[in-house]
């Protein structure tokens, strides 16, 4: 009863002061709005809040890591077995599948020392463990357990064992987020590995659906293609798979066909991911190769996504 | 007296961040309800001289980067619905469940409605129902929300 009456007492002095609060919160959430949306001004401000949700991420992990904990420390002898078995083969599998791509890489550094093309180097990785997926549908973002005090920076690739994941795009000291290549704001330069037709793969906000809205409608690309990852954005390194074309539509009034491909990563089921150091990057000759290739393609260059 | 009041409707908060970021299977992410906004709309409601615009301007901030989302875009519905439920608290109180419901169901609106309109402005879009789920899941969790908070804050005062 006190309470309410002490309400009603400071109702008349607060109403206005409350509006003009309104007023200044919202001129500063526009002020915010736009220098994030249109430079990187704030990644400071928004570092030093991520370390206080940081957290709060840890809670929420918790109970999913513990639980693997648990599995793993509780697995029967029988289970071990038959998943050491399984992990042998699978080695014994990709051992064979090796030993063919030594001998492949060696003719291929044989033939582009023939042509005088700089060599590939081979990508660093590292592995890094999935804290969350973010769970607006406007955005794909994950984070990862993997920070800047692990040499992680923005703008790196992140795979899986199957194909690109994304991105990085805040290297926070910790712990960093990156954008999914399913995200609605995410671009990502690839090529048909059939025939090197380069394009363009966006993300649909779906996890199993990234659109390729630039192909004209003569464009030769089948059902079934495999799109790995052309390098030419700068953010991903060349010759990742991507996705796989699911569905050609050819629209003969319009200018393009529509296109869907399916990614090759399981986006939504992946609790590990690899982080890539490539070393191809800082070397300078490299982006002559790209340069005399460019003038065969009437694409635009795209980045490799949203800032 | 004042800091034991406060303690609980922190938690409070905090839990709600915490489950706006909880993993959920797939078929149900779309229908996530705001808990963000459930909880300050309870708070700035019964008590509307400690929890107003600013606690839920600064909630906003931490959603937006805990989303991943434009700085502010969560911090500027937030508050604004807040303003609008601590402007017409009186009236809130006294309203039967029913249209208590109701009057939460346009405030969730507009919440999304500013999200959807800052998402436009953005440049980023994506489908109607990721608008409409919260929405819908949101009403719906009002009464049970509303229960659960008032057993709380009932305790609470009980005991202070």
């Amino acid at each position: 009863m006190a309470a309410n009456t002490a309400d009603r007492e400071h109702r008349s002095t607060k109403t206005p002061a409350l509006g003009l609060r309104l007023l200044l919160l919202a001129a500063l959430s526009v002020i915010l709005l736009v220098v994030d949306h249109r430079q990187n001004h704030l990644d400071a401000v928004r570092k030093a809040i991520g370390a206080t949700v940081y957290p709060l991420r840890v809670i929420v992990d918790a109970p999913v890591s513990s639980w693997r904990w648990f599995r793993e420390n509780t697995a029967t002898r029988n289970e071990l077995l038959l998943e050491m078995s399984r992990l042998n083969a699978e080695r014994l599998l990709t051992h064979a599948r090796l030993q063919r791509f030594t001998a492949l890489e060696s003719e291929n550094a044989r033939l582009r020392a023939m042509l005088d093309a700089t060599g590939k180097v081979r990508d660093q990785v590292q592995v890094a463990e999935i804290m969350s997926v973010s769970a607006n549908p406007f955005r794909h973002i994950l984070v990862i357990n993997k920070g800047s005090r692990d040499g992680v920076f923005n703008g790196q690739a992140m795979i899986d064992a199957d194909g690109v994941v994304g991105q990085v795009i805040e290297a926070g000291l910790l712990s960093s987020n990156g954008v999914l290549i399913s995200d609605p704001d995410h671009a990502l330069p690839v090529e048909v590995n059939r025939n090197g037709l380069r394009t363009i793969a966006v993300g649909t906000g779906d996890f199993d659906r990234l659109e390729l809205p630039f192909l004209p409608n003569n464009a030769d690309i089948e059902l079934g293609d495999l799109l790995v990852t052309s390098g030419l954005g700068g953010a991903f390194p060349p010759g990742y798979p991507v996705a796989i074309v699911d569905s050609v539509t050819r629209i003969p009034q319009g200018p393009f066909a529509e296109v869907t491909a399916r990614p090759a990563a399981r986006l939504n089921q992946v609790r590990e991911i690899m982080l890539i150091w490539s070393a191809a990057k800082e070397d300078p000759a490299d982006a002559t190769v790209p340069a005399a290739e460019e003038t065969a393609s009437p694409e635009p260059e795209p980045t490799g996504g949203d800032n | 007296m004042n800091a034991s009041r406060r303690l609980p409707v922190l938690i409070c908060i905090i839990v709600a961040l915490t489950l706006a970021i909880v993993p959920m299977p797939d078929w149900a992410s779309p229908y996530r309800p705001d808990w963000a906004v459930l909880t300050l709309i309870y708070w700035s409601m019964s008590m509307p001289r400690t929890y107003s615009v600013g606690t839920a301007w600064i909630t906003g901030i931490v959603l937006d980067v805990a989303h991943g989302t434009l700085l502010g875009q969560h911090a500027l519905a937030l508050a604004f619905v807040t303003y609008l439920t601590t402007k017409f608290h009186l009236q809130l109180r006294v309203f039967p469940m029913s249209q208590m419901t109701a009057t939460v169901l346009a405030l969730l609106a507009i919440y999304q409605f500013i999200l959807f309109w800052i998402n436009g402005v953005a440049g980023t879009y994506a489908d109607a129902v990721a608008y409409w789920g919260p929405l819908i899941s949101g009403t719906l969790l009002w009464p049970l929300v509303a229960h659960f908070f008032s057993g709380i804050r009932y305790r609470n005062t009980r005991t202070s």
